[in-house]
């Protein structure tokens, strides 16, 4: 019975690469399509000329710069954000003054486009990495606070009630059964704000920035140089995804143990 | 049980409980008033809302009563303690450990460590018949199985009562037979004090030496009926006159809280 459960895993990894395969060349053939049609060509150049930019951007001596000023700003902030929303929502889920002064205002501001204050926190803190990364840790933060809290007063009380009956201390119950228990909605946080990152990039670049993908986009657009553009965006596309597969194996591994996935 | 000396275990003394609802205060018991001896099985039955989980919380230590109270061991119980164990009808497993570290986990909490506690946890999980699922996790496992677990968890604490609330609700009418069945030959191996509360009369009858029967609104107990069928009981036990008299003697007692509920 084993063997064929294996059997039908590997069966079944084959089948997901298949439609993987055939997902692909749908989407290359879309894109074909919108570099012939005369209404979309010029902004959808068509495989070969956009991938020639990779040279051509190398040669200008941008594409390294720009990839590695993103990931920066983006790690920077992002790790910022999660130091701070993990305490926060940990306050948060323990006393309640503390939520109910600032849980409104994270959802309040999580609203809002990070494009519209970013020229505030620009006048604040000057052009450069600072005000980049500081928009990234605000736009991080909100989204990983909240997920982390609502995760943490949702844990099972049945499981704490458990420990406690079964000798179970206070410490043992933060380090032995919320923490462990918390953990999958921490990672869940982790994924989200790993996209919010990346999504407020082009946000967080406007300020100014020397380079980066989503400064680099802003430019080339001054020139319609659709080709690098086109390029610059789906670099940004490997990067979330690849980032969030990672985040996706660390789930697997860590929580494995877990009834049912979420979101 | 004649000739048997037989100590008061758990005293019950003119419980009250009340708590804050919407439209005022609900008074969930009055006046309870209970004595269960040593080694003794008692088991409750009454209709939802009649406060059988709340006694069984209070006596776990997880509630404190609005006024009376109660004693284990002649001591009065506040808070949880090692002389009483608690199996919940949602299991209450830690999904993050293993069958084993479940098991093993009021063990660590004691401070009994290594060989020995391996030895204890083993000796549980045996008694249960999970050996070859110790390193499962239970999410793995069926529910029958779980609370399986969760027996052999609570045995493992080594309480001198053991307190269930509705353990087999959750569980199909096949697992249930089974499972009462292991929990009787248990019980009269272990001999340990249990406080067993079901909405099933069949369930309350076939493992009770003294069925309570509690009236709802407020919850108090409204009746103690003396289950005079010789141990060990089967399955055959359930179609014995004696049995069908006392079930019925029951039933109509049950029944008649039920109606007065749905007033």
């Amino acid at each position: 019975m084993a063997a064929k459960l294996k059997g039908g895993k590997t069966n079944e990894k084959l089948t997901n690469w298949i439609w993987l395969g055939i997902s692909l060349l749908c989407a290359l053939a879309l894109w074909t399509l919108l570099s012939v049609l005369p209404a979309t060509a010029r902004s959808f150049p068509n495989i070969f000329v956009v991938f020639n930019q990779i040279g051509v951007m190398i040669q200008r001596g941008v594409l390294w710069k720009d990839i590695s000023s993103s990931l920066i700003s983006v790690s920077a902030g992002y790790a910022l954000g999660f130091v701070i929303a993990l305490p926060l929502a940990i306050l948060m889920a323990w006393y309640n003054p503390v939520r109910r002064i600032i849980q409104p205002w994270i959802q309040f501001i999580r609203n809002i486009p990070p494009l519209a204050y970013v020229p505030l926190i620009v006048i604040a803190a000057g052009v450069g990495r600072k005000p980049q990364i500081i928009v990234i840790t605000i736009a991080t933060c909100l989204i990983m606070c909240i997920t982390m809290y609502q995760g943490i007063v949702n844990i099972d009380e049945t499981l704490i009630k458990a420990a406690r009956v079964l000798g179970a201390k206070d410490k043992d119950i933060f380090l032995r059964v919320l923490a462990p228990a918390s953990l999958p909605f921490i990672l869940t946080a982790v994924r989200l704000g790993a996209s919010c990152a990346l999504t407020t990039l082009i946000a967080a670049e406007s300020t100014g920035a020397f380079a980066g993908l989503g400064m680099r986009i802003r430019s080339l657009n001054n020139n319609f140089e659709t080709a690098p553009m086109l390029l610059y965006i789906i670099i940004i596309g490997i990067i979330g995804i690849t980032v969030e597969k990672l985040i996706q194996l660390l789930e697997r591994k860590l929580t494995g143990w877990q009834e049912k996935r979420e979101i | 049980m004649a000739g048997e000396e037989r100590n008061i275990k758990v005293h019950i003394e003119n419980v009250k409980k009340t708590y804050q609802g919407r439209t005022g205060e609900v008074v969930a018991l009055n006046g309870v008033n209970l004595d269960i001896m040593d080694n003794e099985f008692i088991t409750v039955v009454g209709p939802s809302g009649c406060g059988k989980s709340t006694i069984l919380n209070i006596m776990a230590g997880l509630l404190e009563p609005t006024s009376g109270r109660i004693l284990c061991n002649g001591k009065e119980v506040h808070g949880t303690g090692p002389d009483r164990g608690v199996v919940f009808q949602q299991y209450a497993l830690f999904p993050w450990l293993t069958v084993k570290k479940n098991v093993l986990f009021p063990l660590q909490m004691k401070g009994i460590k290594g060989q020995e506690a391996e030895d204890i946890a083993m000796k549980y999980i045996k008694m249960v018949d999970l050996e070859k699922f110790c390193d499962h996790y239970p999410k793995e496992l069926s529910g029958g199985m779980k609370q399986r677990v969760a027996i052999a968890r609570a045995y493992a604490a080594n309480p001198e009562v053991l307190l269930m609330d509705e353990p087999f609700g959750a569980l199909d009418a096949q697992t249930r037979t089974q499972l009462q069945q292991e929990l009787l030959e248990t019980w009269e191996k272990e001999r340990k004090t249990c406080f067993f509360i079901t909405h099933d009369v069949d369930e309350a009858l076939i493992l009770g030496q003294r069925v309570v029967i509690m009236s709802a609104r407020p919850g108090r107990i409204k009746d103690i009926i003396d289950v005079d069928i010789p141990y060990p009981r089967d399955q055959e036990t359930k179609m014995s006159p004696r049995f069908l008299e006392l079930k019925n003697q029951i039933w109509s007692q049950v029944y008649h809280e039920y109606l007065e509920v749905r007033k």
